[in-house]
């Protein structure tokens, strides 16, 4: 079945159509960046997932993390229920590592702001 | 006027625009500055801002907030600039020499302080629900987008459990991914104009990818609630911005998020005399920052609202630079030069700046502008001069007015115009 997606490469916001049993062939786009956005869209979405987690022992009580890489859509949810259960302990650094490969991805959890 | 302490220049508010003016004013030269923060932090809204996307234009690649300002701070740090933390600018008066700054703290009390120059960098504020007069009760659970998120990710409090979002705005739509990230169902998004007030990326990444609806031409018109709220309204509007009688639609919900416009926070302007432009909000400015006020300049949210961090951050150096001219070279700027004043054509709403001194524009002056509606075909950004005779025009493939324009005029085009009016208009 064609699915229909807006292109998000540029402001312009192309309405994609993405056939996945044609080869993943994308129509409607307006210039050449729409096809692989298209195509990986439809294949493989995925996307950099940014939360919080509980830091002690400083007056922030929380700490702002991110996936170092983008995460498979679909395991958005799942890895949020890692994160919410971390608990940090003042200091970290911007780039400390909290989970490695969470969710069996190649995307480690890191700290994004020096706390303490 | 007595003072405590003296500098070449002050910079109020250590958000974005604060960080990148105060460190390119030190570049070029300066080392005698402060830059005064009424918050605990530097950084401003990007301590908030925990998604990522900020970077992809000044450093080609994808931050979180935090991330992007820390590079600053940083820079800030190595370089020994002095800053007030915990320091609220109380007021700012203005004389011939002298940049007056008064301010408050906990730590040294009420002091004046008096500089060469000043950067206005205060940011902006959320517009309220009284400002857009929705009826209903005055129950608990609505709250401003942007002060929901800062519940959220700076204390970790939830707001709510089922939510609408008022406005498209790309607070609106970040927060909408937000909540529903952490559990609370987000049943809808209504906006009452014809177009998202967001980013098309953000469009697609929090709405969509969450299968949340978004209702445009549409708004919230009765809130109900006691304690709580319970329910609230939601109907169609026509071109004229009226609610539509009869499609009206109840939700059951306990919390309204607001994503409804920003304004720059110019209480300190006003006071000071620095005139204001009523289509943005924020001070008048020439090509090089400069307010109409002499020796104050401005930078960031509170000159315009911006939709990118990037673009704040590129203003910011160069009010940071302008005011180090001014600091080094006393009043840099060519007397009696020719001022060409900008005027919009009812497409564009505003641009910044808004007033060109010719002679002390280099090669190039970048103008900042947004359009008032969609234009998905080609169009053409024409500049006319008085007489209405074309001095140059840009094709754009399409144009939002989520997005912020710009154009960079050549200094040869400029010297060729006649009079001292230059029009920016959308044709074709």
């Amino acid at each position: 079945m064609i699915e229909e997606i807006i292109c998000i490469v540029c402001p312009r916001g192309c309405h994609l159509k993405v056939d996945p049993e044609n080869d993943y062939e994308v129509t409607g786009n307006a210039c050449p960046r729409g096809i692989p956005y298209g195509k990986a869209e439809l294949k493989n979405p995925t996307r950099v997932l940014t939360s919080t987690v509980i830091i002690a022992g400083d007056d922030l009580t929380r700490c702002p993390v991110k996936t170092d890489q983008a995460i498979p859509k679909a395991k958005m949810h799942e890895a949020m229920q890692l994160i919410n259960q971390v608990k940090l302990n003042s200091p970290v650094k911007v780039g400390d590592v909290i989970i490695e490969n969470i969710v069996g991805s190649d995307a480690n959890l890191v700290v994004c702001r020096d706390i303490g | 006027m007595q003072f405590t302490k003296e500098y070449e220049l002050i910079v109020i508010g250590g958000g974005p625009a604060g960080l990148a003016a105060a460190l390119e004013a030190h570049k070029k030269g300066l080392t005698d500055i402060l830059l005064i923060e009424r918050d605990k932090y530097l950084g401003g809204i990007l301590n908030q801002c925990i998604h990522n996307g900020f970077g992809l234009h000044y450093f080609k690649e994808e931050l979180t907030g935090p991330e992007y300002s820390k590079r600053f701070m940083d820079q800030l740090a190595e370089n020994e600039i002095e800053v007030a933390l915990d320091t609220m600018a109380l007021s700012l008066e203005n004389s011939d020499d002298w940049r007056y700054v008064h301010t408050m703290s906990m730590t040294d009390g009420y002091q004046i302080l008096r500089s060469k120059a000043v950067i206005l960098a205060m940011g902006c504020r959320e517009r309220t629900r009284m400002q857009i007069q929705i009826p209903g009760t005055r129950a608990a659970g609505i709250f401003n987008a942007g002060q929901a998120q800062l519940y959220v990710n700076l204390e970790g409090y939830m707001v709510g459990k089922k939510v609408i979002i008022l406005g498209s705005g790309d607070v609106g739509l970040i927060m909408a991914r937000r909540m529903t990230l952490e559990g609370a169902k987000v049943v809808a998004c209504v906006e009452v104009m014809p177009h998202p007030g967001g980013l098309n990326r953000n469009i697609v990444q929090c709405l969509k990818d969450f299968d949340i609806p978004l209702y445009l031409s549409h708004t919230i018109t009765d809130i109900k609630g006691h304690d709580r709220v319970e329910q609230v309204t939601v109907q169609e509007v026509d071109q004229n911005g009226k609610p539509i009688p009869g499609t009206e639609t109840y939700y059951d919900v306990d919390t309204v998020l607001l994503s409804v416009g920003l304004i720059p926070e110019n209480e300190l302007s006003r006071e000071a005399g620095v005139e204001i432009d009523p289509r943005t909000s924020g001070p008048i400015v020439y090509e090089n920052s400069e307010t109409l006020s002499k020796g104050i300049f401005a930078c960031g949210n509170v000159l315009h609202v911006h939709d990118l961090v990037d673009f704040v951050t590129e203003e910011a150096e160069s009010a940071g630079y302008s005011a180090a001219c001014f600091v080094q070279e006393g009043d840099c700027v060519t007397e009696e030069a020719k001022i060409l004043n900008l005027k919009t054509d009812s497409n564009i709403g505003y641009s910044v700046p808004q007033k060109i001194r010719v002679e002390d524009v280099d090669k190039l002056v970048r103008v900042f502008f947004r359009v008032k509606k969609i234009y998905k075909e080609p169009a053409k950004i024409v500049f006319r001069d008085e007489t209405n005779k074309e001095i140059a025009s840009y094709n754009r493939p399409f144009m939002f007015p989520a997005e912020m324009e710009n154009v960079s005029l050549p200094r040869k085009l400029l010297d060729k115009i006649t009079g001292t009016e230059l029009t920016i208009s959308v044709e074709g």
